[in-house]
């Protein structure tokens, strides 16, 4: 155990934790027991704590989790558990918690999950407050995804985003220098490179991740928003049917068969070399770079060939995105609310946040504004557009107040089955917009 | 030894009439009920309560992580117009009588050919049952990637052959995505369709055949006179688990499509699931599982009134 703690360690501290440059070379041990000393939350005699995670993507960033619970239990003499569980099963593990009163005491989840059941989840205000002022403040998006009557339900811990994922030759080929900046540019881009032969592609199925991601910003961008700011459903504007046509003429330049996708399609459709634009995680990216470190040639061409794009801005001027928010919530019947409260807080120091996101590459972004500065966004240029995507994106509720119905509209596809009617020919643009309007009163109702 | 009994019996007074107690100890229909105390057990705790809560939810606004309040048919009225509802009533009903009337016609026209004597008849029964034994998401699985947009086997097979110049679009237009999940489900149900009615066939009595051989009968008149009527009870008990299990299915059209291209391959099941699960809102999703409820209803009706009829079951002659 402690070799293989060590190790790991020494790992950590060679390739990230020293790198870092925020908190230079200090162990991650002699931190932990130096924070627990001077921490303003001192964990319970002998507390336990459950934590509920979400599964990882990626090995080294659990690596590093695991080595940040490792520290955290020796500095502080507490026993963390912790339980990985599918994104799906989160919510329902959460919820059947919040109802029987036991069960973890932190949870880490997606999107809306402390809004599921506001008053059954602990004020983490102080910690917030703690850490934000620590670290240059909390990204608008984090903000509105966490807080109720301001009051902050849950910590954002992290943002994953997504972004244009393209290769660089078949962008030049089709005329064009650098990635474009605004939507108008990116639908000439997508013509043009249909035209060469190497065609773009964004799911338009039942893609949890990617298509609700895309389709929401081409939504958004427009100036369309499924809820208005008093969270009145206003999805039946000009704006949307604007951003309809809009689709429907991306749509049109598509690789074929978009409609089926799901989130791994465009992954492996990139990586055979058959599709040269969409939009995705860093993961895509990733997987060539370990494969072409494997030797594998191909894979190598692809990643050097490759890069990542921001959304284009949109009619309304700024940047309007749907990133995944992963807040961490803790259950107010935990007996041990001190022991939770400095534990979200050590996570999110420097000398523990640091290596921990740099370790997940790109996949992972901050909320907290101070951490931008890691050296590793910059280490590789392809990965430094996913370094703003927590800053550029609107919570799930676009410019609505957030609640958990934004997430049920999310995960009932009530967007994203908008524009596949539409552009697949199965409803015309009245039907459309109805459907969803629709389906949005209900969930809104 | 023996006279002494005898005396011991005469010496014993007149019989008393048995009390209340006695009589209901040596009840055999009181000893019955109390037999089937833990099965009524079971079924009321597992089956008849998920059921009554399931139906109750229904009638409630209830969401993941909140109790709801009573709101009597408002979630049915919210679905009594909703197109995606009624769509997924439409595709389910369509899912269900193609593929089990599939599964039938070659389950039965299998069991036939696996009732004859061949070479190898034990090893080939077994691999019948191979896609049964599968576990259901592996099979999805392979299916996904046999439908692929991009890597199907079936397009690149059709595409070196000539035949076609672009990739089938399998899953992404509603009726290809329709006819493919039907294909995999029926793909899936049949060994247990064939085996079933294979266990039935070999409970015919060859001498039944021989004597309509005897007696001049042709193989379709030998199927439909003999083979047929022994099979039909077991038939109607198959295809009444096959619709039940066909009509329910959930795990090959998540993997496969969830619910998609544009909802139109969501069953009721997964649109449930979907709504009350992911999205939240377990009293809407409870109502959509709910109307199941009179369609399973009328196929067990079906097949019960079909089992009524073999009167021979419990011992009567045939009608």
């Amino acid at each position: 155990m402690t070799n293989s703690k060590f190790s790991r360690r020494s790992l950590l501290k060679g390739t990230a934790a020293a790198s870092t440059g925020i908190l230079g070379g200090t162990d991650l041990l002699q931190f932990a027991t130096a924070w627990a000393q001077d921490a303003k939350w001192k964990p319970e005699a002998g507390a336990k704590l459950n934590v509920l995670r979400w599964k990882r993507f990626v090995v080294a960033e659990d690596e590093a989790f695991t080595a940040m619970v490792q520290a955290f239990s020796k500095a502080t003499g507490i026993e963390v558990n912790v339980t990985n569980e599918s994104f799906d099963d989160i919510q329902p593990k959460a919820s059947v918690a919040a109802n029987t009163g036991q069960g973890p005491d932190l949870v880490w989840g997606l999107h809306s999950l402390p809004h599921l059941f506001p008053d059954k989840v602990a004020d983490l205000s102080d910690v917030a407050d703690y850490l934000g002022k620590k670290y240059g403040g909390w990204v608008p998006a984090a903000e509105g995804t966490c807080k109720k009557d301001g009051k902050w339900i849950g910590i954002p811990v992290a943002f994953n985003g997504g972004y244009m994922n393209y290769r660089v030759k078949a962008m030049n080929d089709a005329g064009f220098k650098e990635f474009p900046k605004d939507t108008a540019g990116f639908l000439e881009l997508c013509k043009a490179m249909k035209a060469k032969g190497t065609p773009p592609g964004f799911a338009l199925g039942h893609a949890t991740g990617d298509a609700n991601a895309w389709l929401h910003w081409v939504l958004w961008s427009h100036g369309g928003y499924l809820i208005d700011k008093d969270n009145k459903v206003s999805i039946n504007s000009a704006e949307t049917a604007k951003s309809l046509e809009y689709c429907k003429a991306l749509y049109e330049t598509f690789i074929p068969g978009t409609a089926s996708w799901n989130d791994s399609s465009n992954n492996k459709a990139f990586l055979s070399g058959e599709l040269y634009l969409t939009s995705n995680g860093i993961s895509i990216y990733a997987a060539a770079q370990a494969d072409a470190a494997k030797g594998d040639a191909k894979m190598k061409a692809i990643a050097d060939d490759m890069d990542h794009g921001l959304f284009p801005v949109g009619p309304v001027g700024k940047p309007q995105e749907l990133q995944l928010c992963f807040p961490i919530l803790q259950f107010k019947y935990s007996k041990v609310p001190d022991a939770g409260k400095a534990f979200i807080a050590f996570m999110m120091e420097a000398a523990q946040y640091g290596p921990w996101l740099s370790a997940a590459v790109g996949y992972l972004t901050q909320p907290l504004n101070e951490y931008e500065k890691l050296p590793f966004w910059t280490a590789d240029a392809k990965r430094t557009v996913f370094r703003d995507c927590a800053k550029r994106s609107l919570t799930a509720a676009g410019i609505g107040q957030m609640d958990e119905k934004a997430a049920s509209a999310i995960a009932d596809f009530v967007v994203v089955d908008m524009y596949a009617a539409y552009c697949t020919g199965g409803a015309d643009l009245k039907g459309a917009i109805a459907q969803a309007e629709r389906s949005a009163k209900r969930l809104y109702r | 030894m023996t006279d002494v009994t005898l005396v011991r019996e005469t010496a014993r007074p007149a019989m008393r009439e048995p009390t209340q107690w006695e009589r209901l100890r040596s009840n055999r229909d009181w000893l019955g009920f109390w037999f089937m105390v833990p099965a009524m057990g079971i079924l009321t705790l597992f089956l008849g309560y998920p059921l009554f809560l399931g139906v109750w939810l229904s009638f409630t606004d209830t969401k993941i992580g909140r109790a709801g309040k009573f709101i009597g048919l408002e979630n049915y009225e919210w679905l009594l117009d909703d197109r995606i509802f009624w769509l997924s009533v439409t595709n389910t009903l369509i899912y269900t009588i193609v593929a089990s009337a599939a599964k039938f016609a070659i389950g039965l026209y299998l069991a036939l050919l696996l009732n004859k004597h061949m070479p190898f008849k034990a090893i080939i029964r077994a691999i019948v049952l191979i896609p049964f034994i599968v576990p259901t998401v592996l099979s999805a699985i392979a299916f996904w990637w046999i439908y692929d947009s991009q890597f199907s086997i079936i397009s690149w097979a059709l595409r070196k052959a000539g035949w076609i110049t672009t990739n089938i679009n399998f899953l992404g237009d509603p009726w290809n995505a329709r006819w493919a999940t039907i294909f995999a489900n029926v793909w899936r149900g049949i060994p247990f369709v064939a085996i079933t009615l294979l266990a039935g066939l070999q409970t015919v009595s060859p001498s039944l055949y021989e004597a309509a051989t005897l007696d001049g009968a042709s193989g379709w008149q030998r199927f439909r006179y003999i083979t047929y009527p022994i099979l039909t009870p077991i038939i109607a008990v198959v295809m009444t688990f096959s619709v039940l299990f066909t009509f329910t299915d959930f795990q090959l059209i998540w993997a496969l499509t969830r619910g998609g291209p544009v909802n139109a391959t969501h069953l009721m099941a997964t649109l449930s699931y979907q709504r009350a699960i992911l999205g939240g809102n377990m009293g809407e999703g409870a109502a959509i599982a709910t109307a199941m409820i009179p369609f399973l209803l009328f196929a067990v009706l079906v097949s019960w009134f079909g089992l009524q009829r073999r009167k021979w079951q419990q011992g009567v002659g045939n009608d």
